[in-house]
């Protein structure tokens, strides 16, 4: 398969061999970081979620994000479980808006702080 | 004699990232009666809509979102006890140092101050200013107006989407907008490269299998009272649209992702002078403009890519108004900074004589370059040398003057890329 390596402004193409999940090669890169890079992102693609969910008691609606990077197959799962929790102000920033998200043992959580202003 | 509503030792212009920062160094360096004026109800500025991660790896070591990293400089500003009048809009700054400002809670203002720091930031280039032909309907948005219904407002701007544009903001709306479930249709950049960074090119589009086309532009705009569609094609080597390449692309929304301006309006009406290639004042190394007292950073001054850099700039500001209140930053005698081949805009335009303090230079390439250096030269004579694999554009390049060659300087500084051979 063929990626982008997204560590600098070079942006080198990547042809990266693999075979039964595993990367056996990795070609095109100018420096070092590429072939880490396409091992993580060949074998174990992750992505942060960041995203806003509506909060009850607040005009403005609250920012979160996941703690760590989740799988990237996850994404929409993760999104369907934010559609669907309520939250409601006051909310402090770093609190817990889901616990384990899609079972990924990874917990979404504040971005910022709300106040109750309705 | 006017009468002033209050006299201040610094006043500082805008409560965003180069504001709060530049507060905060004020303070930290002595200085107790300053205050800060922000426009807006909160503090922060554009952080607070900028929700995804990936603030702040340069200046703490860790990936933050936008209100995280806002929040820091907030929590310490209060720590400090600094002065802060939110929803205050400054009308005018004086040569004279006298600030006008209005606001609901205190009226109208005269303040005297003896400095003052202009930390206003930028606004996103219109589309007026594109020139872009067709119907003057609703459904378009700069992409910075489209974060803020998201992210501030929790509301969608619509429901099928084309990005005019490939900036980081329209990357970032790109994959805001297709998690919130709208359907980008299309990024589409007039240059034959992105300026946005290669991983939000990955990570945006390529993760939501968004196309983008570059060497593209939009050069029709359709709809009544609500877009319905855009007209895209392929450009020459000189822009121009290249007949037979046209594709209608049917669409409600249309974000347009095409550059930022710095905002200069009151620095204008002060009678600083301004620099017609970064759109902001031109500075001397304390950051110190043509008119002696102010002083600026942040992306009032030039495009930042970095929210880091910002900070950076804007402690070194504050710094410096600190040292000119307690006399410490005398007249001095200066030498050009000019920009050479391959090199647009460098900041600071001018370095004082007689100092022993290093000075970082930062400019944007005019174009890719590959596998290049940058170099300084004065007298006929290297004094700092820089290479990359790359030079684009996009990304700001920064490169340090060490204090021994600004102590021996005495001549103008020229600031070039060259290929190698």
């Amino acid at each position: 398969m063929e990626i982008t390596c997204i560590n600098c402004p070079v942006g080198c193409l990547l042809q990266v061999e693999m075979a039964g999940g595993k990367v056996l090669s990795v070609s095109g890169q100018v420096c070092k970081r590429g072939e880490i890079y396409a091992h993580q992102e060949c074998v174990n693609p992750t992505r942060m979620i960041t995203a806003v969910v509506p909060v009850a008691g607040s005009q403005m609606p609250l920012s979160v994000k996941t703690e760590q990077p989740i799988p990237k197959q996850d994404i929409n799962k993760c999104m369907a479980e934010l559609a669907a929790v309520q939250v409601e102000a006051p909310v402090r920033m770093g609190e817990v808006i889901i616990r384990n998200v899609c079972d990924s043992g990874v917990n979404i959580i504040a971005t910022k702080e709300i106040a109750r202003t309705v | 004699m006017r009468h002033f509503s209050r006299e201040v030792d610094v006043l500082i212009v805008g409560g965003g990232p180069a504001g709060l920062g530049a507060a905060i160094a004020v303070k930290e360096n002595g200085i107790d009666n300053l205050l800060v004026l922000e426009r807006a109800n909160f503090l922060g500025g554009i952080l607070g809509q900028c929700i995804h991660n990936g603030f702040g790896l340069h200046r703490f070591g860790e990936e933050l979102t936008g209100p995280e990293y806002a929040q820091r400089d907030i929590d310490r500003v209060k720590e400090l006890g600094i002065e802060i009048q939110t929803e205050t809009m400054v009308l005018s700054v004086g040569e004279d140092l006298v600030v006008s400002a209005v606001s609901s809670k205190n009226g109208m203002q005269l303040i005297k101050a003896k400095a003052i720091i202009l930390a206003m930031g930028c606004r996103e280039r219109p589309r007026g200013a594109l020139g872009t032909p067709g119907t003057r309907c609703a459904g378009i948005y700069s992409a910075g107006t489209a974060q803020q219904f998201v992210n501030l407002e929790g509301y969608m701007p619509g429901k099928r989407v084309v990005i005019l544009g490939s900036g980081d903001i329209g990357l970032i709306m790109a994959r805001r907008m297709t998690l919130q479930g709208a359907k980008v249709l299309a990024c589409v950049e007039l240059m034959p490269y992105s300026s946005g960074l290669n991983r939000n090119i990955v990570q945006c589009l390529q993760d939501y299998d968004i196309p983008l086309y570059l060497s593209h532009t939009v050069i029709d705009i359709k709809g009544k009272d609500r877009l319905t569609g855009v007209t895209i094609a392929k450009v020459d080597d000189n822009r121009q649209p290249i007949p037979g390449s046209e594709k209608d692309l049917e669409c409600d929304t249309l974000l347009l992702s095409v550059g930022l301006i710095p905002e200069n309006e009151l620095s204008q009406g002060a009678g600083v002078d301004l620099s017609p290639l970064t759109s902001g004042p031109v500075v001397d190394d304390s950051f110190q403009t043509s008119i002696p007292g102010i002083f600026t950073c942040g992306n009032v001054l030039h495009v930042h890519d970095l929210v880091d850099y910002v900070s950076e700039e804007s402690f070194k500001a504050g710094r410096s108004a600190a040292q000119y209140i307690k006399g410490l930053l005398p007249p001095a005698d200066t030498v050009q900074v000019l920009d050479g081949e391959g090199v647009r805009g460098t900041v600071p335009q001018r370095i004082r004589l007689g100092q022993e303090e290093s000075i970082a230079l930062m400019f944007r390439p005019s174009g890719v370059f590959r596998n290049a250096v940058c170099t300084v030269t004065s007298g006929g004579r290297q004094i700092a040398r820089k290479r990359a694999q790359i030079f684009t554009p996009g990304e700001m390049v920064t490169i340090n003057l060490k204090k021994e060659e600004v102590a021996a300087l005495s001549d103008s500084v020229t600031v070039s890329i060259e290929r190698s051979k």
